[in-house]
């Protein structure tokens, strides 16, 4: 059986096991006049047939079919002749891949490879027989959980509670995804990490000066050693932030500071939300925008004025990503200027200061906590943001502070090692974990504290 | 004598005001002029951007036709005697007809430089030409065939012809050529169904999104019906139920961190744990889907948490003042109140989730694929990585097409923010 069939069928059965439920409590109270005689609702009865009818086997499916592709590759493993079962695992891989493609019918095995094709038809046995062993087990287990509750159910059977227990552990369950997602994050990322530092020491990847991730692929290759000095990447990274928050910051913030005291109520509501279509563009759009009409503007520009500036400068990268921020920075920053109260901004122009001085002397003052809040967000936004320097930033780890210059970044590199075929275990594609690991702490270190002063700050007020 | 002095302090004062006020209104026109300038940047881009944008791909949903006189010969399609019409040498048709046009072209490296005019796709029209109607065979007939990437630039004025002949793709000739056909009036203009219809080509003139458009397609039902469910009872439990403990705390903190942490880091996730640990084939739409609702489920739970929130206390006071208990207060009561509002939240991550490629490049949704997706575990690409992809290439007339695409994918975005503010605005109450 199909495991979707099987989930249906499942559904099914506790469909039925609802209304039998259901029955078997009216009949219980001695009939539908008579329900008020029941603890609960007659529904919860119905509903507590149900959720240990369907959960149990559901659970059990889905714990199978993960499990399932792993015990079916031990199985065919253990039946190949031994010469094959003495490979290395990356040419077992291969094999078992071809048995996968010979038994779906996507390739067809040589006639004198009969090792493969007993392997297919091993392959294929074991599988049917897996989806009939868990289709009898699910359905097995659906019934004998349907049976066991029904014979639970009298009149005084307190089934509400049960289900809302049921009901709260799924909501639990639901709100822990969150953290396990967290939980993930780090341990994968740290694993290979880990697995990366085994090979290239720590001090090289934090304080090596020179990155160039080619490692050879043949003992006897020349000239790809792969050196793993990850330095050239922070400053770029660092360059193209810089850039990128001298952009957002001034303006995000004369907009935010323009929106909030000088605009009129209706170019308020007209540029607020065109300035918010900018935060609505897609990453990808702003790297077309920044590497086919930025770049080229900019270059003609340094040209014209005798400058030399390489195609893919830091400066067009980081000035589409700043004006890409211009709506965090904006609007954490109007929240800020807002928070502070109102008696404040009274007072300075009661005492006769101008708007611009109020501004300046006492609202911003008030408001810098919250500002700066945001800003660490905007930073860490901006270190993190993939596709423009993906797309408009260069390749080559140039150690430079020179914006005219190519640089690239920590994202740019996790992408090009990660991105087409290679095999997993080489330094090459850990180094993007362990870069990935970098970066996922960066942001989350800046993310806490700007994410803490932004609360502390807006509690002040309050 | 102290009032007097007090008066002349005052006048001293007042003047020193009336001399600096001069200077501080023009600081306060400065300072409000730079304001005014800030927030015309942002909208000066937004401007700059969709000009630019529109300009360079409301070209690339027309396309340019050349018709060609074809004799759809026997001796071609039927060498046997027996029609093969599935694998017939249709380019033969093609190039014969175009060879009739020009008559007086006969080297064969001119004759060769002339069947470049049309798409290497010509023969394809033919074929689907001839199986609708299938009295063409041997019969004569006129039929459009989509020109050449280059022929099609230049009929769109990308291609300047006054450049030196060494830097144009086209060559003197070819221009001759296309001039002549224009006079005849061969040369059409007509809707680039085809970028609607195909899959991804090598070809610019057959390169179209239909795949790209499904496998975004797939993603986000995956996404959705993860992302949803999960999202509103993760925000129900911690509005609802949560004790204000330590562990609440926890799960508070984290989910805010989670809607920063940088969307690659996501994709390098999918990639260890989707596809190394579990096992899910690459470049699946089934693995785009779960990185994205992963993606999205921190924005659709602070959206119906806030949701949540905007329902009134007195609505769950009543509720259990009658009787009902806490999980039927939040689910007959609560839950229907701040549905709307919850919605409009999951079709905001959604539209964000529509837009995100720097995941979707970790788990190798960026290979070259022409078949459109038919399940969720077939390789696919997704809108914007096919954007990136087309943005890679060299040809200008991909080029064109990627500003298409674009203008493509935030129509869509552009209907989804409109359905989510009109579903605020419609649903919104006042309590």
């Amino acid at each position: 059986m199909q495991p979707t069939t099987l989930a249906l069928v499942l559904i099914a059965l506790s469909v039925m096991g609802f209304y039998l439920g259901r029955n078997r409590a009216l009949a219980a109270a001695g009939g539908p006049r008579r329900n008020l005689r029941l603890h609960s609702l007659p529904d919860y009865y119905g509903y507590y047939v149900a959720i240990w009818c369907l959960l149990p086997a559901l659970g059990l499916v889905s714990l199978w079919i993960s499990i399932e592709p792993r015990v079916i590759e031990a199985l065919v493993v253990s039946g190949l002749p031994d010469a094959q079962r003495a490979l290395s695992p990356g040419q077992l891989d291969l094999l078992l891949n071809n048995v996968r493609n010979v038994a779906a019918g996507a390739a067809a095995a040589g006639d004198s490879d009969t090792a493969l094709k007993h392997a297919a038809a091993s392959f294929q046995e074991y599988s049917r027989a897996s989806r009939q062993l868990l289709a009898v087990a699910s359905l097995g287990l659906a019934t004998i959980g349907g049976v066991v509750t029904l014979r639970h159910i009298s009149a005084d059977f307190r089934a509400r509670n049960r289900v809302e227990d049921a009901f709260l552990a799924l909501l639990i369950i639901a709100s822990s995804v969150a953290v396990i997602t967290t939980v993930g994050i780090v341990l994968s990322v740290l694993f290979e990490a880990i697995r990366f530092f085994r090979e290239i020491p720590l001090t090289e990847f934090l304080f090596g000066l020179n990155w160039s991730p080619q490692t050879a692929i043949r003992a006897d290759q020349v000239g790809s050693s792969g050196s793993f000095g990850a330095v050239p990447l922070f400053t770029g990274t660092l360059l193209i932030t810089t850039i990128a928050m001298f952009v957002s910051v001034p303006v995000g913030l004369m907009t935010a500071i323009y929106l909030a005291e000088y605009s009129t109520r209706r170019v308020r509501s007209v540029a607020k939300p065109l300035l918010e279509i900018l935060a609505g563009i897609p990453t990808v759009v702003y790297g077309f925008f920044a590497a086919l009409t930025m770049a080229p503007a900019i270059r003609r520009a340094g040209e014209a004025i005798g400058l030399e500036v390489a195609s893919e400068s830091a400066l067009a990268a980081g000035v589409v990503m700043g004006i890409m921020i211009i709506p965090l920075v904006s609007s954490l920053s109007d929240d800020a200027i807002n928070a502070v109260p109102r008696a404040m901004r009274d007072g300075a122009l009661g005492l006769g200061s101008t708007r611009s001085e109020t501004m300046i002397r006492v609202i911003l003052p008030a408001a810098l906590p919250g500002i700066i809040g945001g800003i660490l967000l905007a930073v860490s936004r901006a270190i993190g943001e993939t596709m423009i320097v993906v797309m408009a930033a260069g390749l080559a780890a140039n150690l430079t502070a020179n914006p005219f210059e190519a640089v690239t970044t920590v994202t740019v590199q996790i992408v090009t090692l990660l991105v087409g075929d290679q095999e997993f275990d080489s330094a090459k594609t850990l180094a993007a974990f362990a870069l990935g690991l970098v970066l996922f702490v960066a942001t989350l270190g800046l993310n806490v504290v700007g994410l803490q002063v932004v609360r502390k700050y807006r509690e002040q007020y309050e | 004598m102290k009032a007097r002095a007090a008066e002349l302090s005052t006048r001293g004062t007042r003047k020193a005001v009336e001399a600096g006020l001069g200077r501080r209104h023009r600081k306060e026109t400065l300072f409000h002029m730079f304001g005014l300038l800030a927030t015309a940047v942002g909208i000066v881009f937004l401007g700059i951007f969709f000009f630019s944008l529109i300009s360079k791909g409301a070209s690339a949903f027309t396309q340019t036709f050349i018709e060609l006189e074809i004799e759809f010969s026997e001796e071609v399609l039927a060498p046997g005697g027996e029609p093969d019409l599935q694998y017939a040498d249709y380019d033969a048709l093609v190039r014969d007809a175009l060879w009739r046009e020009f008559p007086a072209v006969t080297d064969r490296r001119e004759r060769r430089e002339l069947t470049r005019l049309v798409s290497a796709a010509a023969g394809y029209r033919l074929r689907d030409a001839i199986a609708e109607n299938p009295d063409l065979l041997g019969a004569r007939q006129r039929v459009s065939v989509p020109a050449s990437a280059d022929i099609d630039m230049l009929a769109k004025g990308n291609i300047d012809r006054n450049q030196a002949a060494a830097q144009r793709p086209l060559s003197d000739r070819q221009l001759h050529w296309i001039d002549s056909l224009a006079e005849r009036g061969r040369l059409q203009t007509k809707f680039n169904a085809a970028l609607f219809t195909n899959g991804d080509s090598r070809e610019p003139e057959l390169a179209g999104i239909q795949g790209a458009l499904l496998g975004s397609f797939y993603m986000l039902i995956v996404t959705i019906a993860l992302s949803f469910p999960l999202g509103v009872a993760a925000a129900i439990y911690l509005e609802e139920f949560a004790p204000k403990n330590r562990w609440a705390d926890l799960i508070e903190v984290n989910i805010n961190n989670l809607a920063a942490v940088p969307s690659i880091v996501f994709g390098l996730l999918g990639l260890a744990v989707f596809i190394n640990w579990i096992g899910i084939p690459r470049s699946a739409p089934l693995v785009g889907g779960l990185v994205l609702a992963l993606l999205t489920l921190p924005v659709i739970i602070i959206a119906s948490r806030a949701a949540i929130k905007s329902v009134p206390p007195s609505i769950r006071e009543a509720a259990l003042g009658v009787g009902a208990s806490r999980m039927q207060v939040v689910f007959h009561h609560v839950l229907p109140l701040a549905l709307p509002g919850m919605l409009t939240g999951a079709i905001i991550g959604m539209s964000r989730a529509l837009g995100e490629t720097a995941p979707l490049l970790m788990i190798g949704m960026v290979a070259f694929i022409v078949d459109p997706p038919s399940g969720f575990t077939d390789p696919a690409t997704a809108l914007p990585v096919q954007i990136f992809l087309w943005a890679d290439s060299p040809e200008r007339a991909f080029a064109e097409r990627t500003s298409a695409a674009i203008i493509v994918l935030l129509a869509f975005l552009l209907v989804m923010n409109l359905a989510a503010i009109i579903m605020r605005k419609r649903f919104a109450r006042q309590w």
